[in-house]
């Protein structure tokens, strides 16, 4: 079966849902037009018409637009080696679509991107946390509207939230006090040296 | 007077049995260990939050994002050809293989990755597969290693550095190489380059039998991966493996057989499979992927067009001034080329509006580029399909039921990058 054929037999089951396939350089690009529909379409997909890989889940921003995104689905059969991409639109408001986990357990990751990434929230996915970005981080970088240089968070801009043991003491400075250097033993500083520029830290008591 | 309890428990023996017993009514406390982000065996920067009952791993949750760069919004921020050098950073053990990708990629949206010339195909594939056999000889000394033969470790990166030279004398880069252009390459490759390939070939072909005699066959070595962290081939699919740790679950699927892309149709290579799908199978799967590229780069030596010296002054850039640069001698003479190669540089190359993906057969596996276009030199959306990545996700499933010390194992059978994880 092609991947023309595949689009076919899935407007054939979905009707109206789904929009005409387009192709591009080969490629065969089905829309649907409801977001929540992506489940059942999906399933469908993957046990009657043989799709059981899913190679990448995507998601795009389209900023100033409405619906702002689309979420991109790769299928691929391993058997017969046909490629088929799924669209959904999906709107700002919402922001949310089922997950696609039940079918294909490798979404897992893509759609915790997606979230971490995008903002876009799915359904029925057991632990949407965010992957790339750190737990607790505010913003949602691939969006449009973020800038590339990033924003200031609140986060500590340090690594330790609690004291360490033995702070203070002879081995364990603290952190970024002025007289840390000096206050390390091991240190050492040239009896006669001139005190550079580098050196102006290194305050002997 | 002796009770009946003595009498009924005799031995030592008996009792130990008899306290064991009782002890496996016993709840034991589970750990939590937290291993990396910074940990030799974890090869980077992953850390993997493992709960554990004893020795034996209950509960395991892979922690990624710890070299987060953002090159997807960078893309979408430069032109087509300024990402080239991101793309070395992705796969960091084989810039060379990301290159091409990446390059596949934007020439695919632009419809032209077929009419490449065929110099330019045959170097490509050649830097591709010495790609491939450096990130191999990398995971498995680095894997053997941390299964504690360093010898293996010390005789890969000897051939390691061999190749590096090659990459070197190619693109004028040992790691950051971005030897390839949208439509062809930097620059060809030196005179000489094809008799440094054949003479690493066949010092090569000694290395990795030495290597093999090292493990292959090696007692502690086989005790270790053999039916450790069994994926089947249903297990695999699902959850997206590709390439080595695919094929080592029994899925013959090679992106360079069954959707073929440059030269790969004219050369003669088999695509290596496992049969258990656990991590000895997988280290198999990856030598034989060496010795099969070491084929495909011996055809390609024999076969490249305009041969070594390229006496015949074969192309290597397409033949388009709107889509690779003009030789300089000709922006400084001629009006037409020195337009082309300001909107070229300016611009970037115009690409049409549409939508692409195009999965290349990377050492990991499949890296994959989405590119969404609305026209012009930037893309709207470059999404990277990463394949380590997706092979990290199984790690969840995978490790729970294995001891604690086939951590290190299982991880260098799977052989991530996380410069291409986080990306």
């Amino acid at each position: 079966m092609t991947a023309l054929e595949s689009a076919n037999q899935i407007k054939a089951k979905f009707g109206d849902l789904v929009a005409e396939p387009a192709e591009f350089r080969g490629e065969i690009s089905v829309t649907i037009a409801h977001a929540e529909k992506i489940f059942d379409v999906c399933s469908f997909a993957k046990k009657q018409l043989g799709f059981d890989f899913l190679v990448d889940i995507t998601s795009m921003d389209n900023y100033g637009n409405d619906p702002r995104w689309t979420v991109i689905y790769h299928l691929r059969s391993v058997a017969s080696n046909v490629e088929l991409r799924l669209k959904t639109n999906v709107s700002e408001e919402k922001s949310e679509l089922p997950s696609v986990l039940p079918v294909w357990r490798t979404a897992n990751w893509h759609e915790r991107e997606i979230y971490d990434m995008m903002g876009i929230r799915f359904t029925g996915h057991p632990d949407l946390r965010r992957i790339l970005m750190w737990e607790g981080y505010p913003y949602h970088p691939l969006r449009k509207d973020f800038p590339l240089a990033g924003k200031p968070t609140e986060l500590p801009g340090v690594a330790f939230t609690k004291v360490t043991p033995m702070e203070g003491g002879p081995f364990v400075t603290l952190p970024s006090s002025d007289d840390a250097i000096a206050r390390e033993p091991r240190v050492r500083v040239p009896e006669n040296a001139e005190p550079g520029v580098s050196d102006k830290r290194l305050v002997k008591k | 007077m002796a009770t009946v309890q003595d009498i009924e428990i005799r031995d030592s023996a008996a009792r130990t049995a008899a306290a064991v017993e009782e002890l496996q009514e016993v709840q034991g406390e589970r750990m939590v260990l937290n291993m990396g982000p910074s940990h030799p065996a974890t090869h980077g920067v992953l850390r993997i939050v493992l709960e554990l009952d004893g020795e034996v791993i209950t509960k395991a949750d892979p922690d990624v994002g710890y070299l987060h760069r953002g090159d997807e919004k960078i893309a979408e921020n430069m032109t087509y050809t300024q990402f080239i050098p991101y793309t070395d950073r992705l796969d960091y053990l084989a810039p060379l293989a990301s290159n091409v990708a990446y390059a596949l990629a934007v020439e695919k949206l632009l419809g032209i990755h077929d009419k490449l010339p065929p110099r330019c195909q045959y170097i490509r594939v050649m830097c591709c597969e010495l790609a491939r056999i450096s990130a191999h000889l990398l995971g498995l000394g680095a894997f053997a290693m941390d299964a504690g033969a360093i010898t293996v470790f010390l005789l890969t990166f000897t051939e390691r550095e061999k190749i590096y030279n090659l990459a070197e004398a190619a693109s004028g880069a040992r790691l950051t190489t971005s030897y390839t252009r949208i439509g062809g390459l930097s620059r060809d490759i030196p005179p000489n380059w094809c008799d440094q390939v054949r003479q690493f070939l066949k010092e090569f072909a000694v290395a990795l039998a030495e290597t093999e005699t090292l493990l292959t066959r090696n007692r502690i070595w086989v005790d270790r991966l053999r039916d450790v962290a069994v994926v089947s081939k249903e297990m695999a699919i699902d959850y997206g493996l590709s390439g080595p740790n695919l094929r080592g679950s029994g899925v013959e699927y090679d992106l360079r057989k069954n959707q073929p892309y440059l030269c790969y149709r004219d050369l003669q290579f088999d695509i290596p499979v496992g049969t258990v799908g656990d991590c000895y199978d997988r280290y198999l799967v990856r030598m034989e992927e060496m010795r099969q590229s070491m084929r495909i780069l011996e055809q390609c030596v024999n076969k490249i067009p305009g041969g070594g010296e390229n006496k015949s002054h074969e192309p290597v850039n397409i033949p388009d001034g709107k889509i690779t640069l003009p030789s300089k001698q000709k922006v400084l003479s001629s009006m037409e080329e020195l337009i082309h190669q300001f909107m070229l540089v300016t611009e970037g190359v115009n690409c049409p509006p549409g939508e692409i993906y195009f999965g290349h057969e990377n050492p990991k596996g499949e890296l994959g580029f989405y590119i969404n276009s609305k026209g012009g030199g930037t893309p709207y959306r470059l999404k990277i399909r990463a394949p380590s990545f997706v092979n990290l996700s199984i790690l969840g499933e995978l490790l729970p039921g294995c001891m604690i010390s086939d951590v290190p194992v299982v991880l260098g059978s799977l052989d991530f990058v996380m410069g291409e994880s986080d990306r």
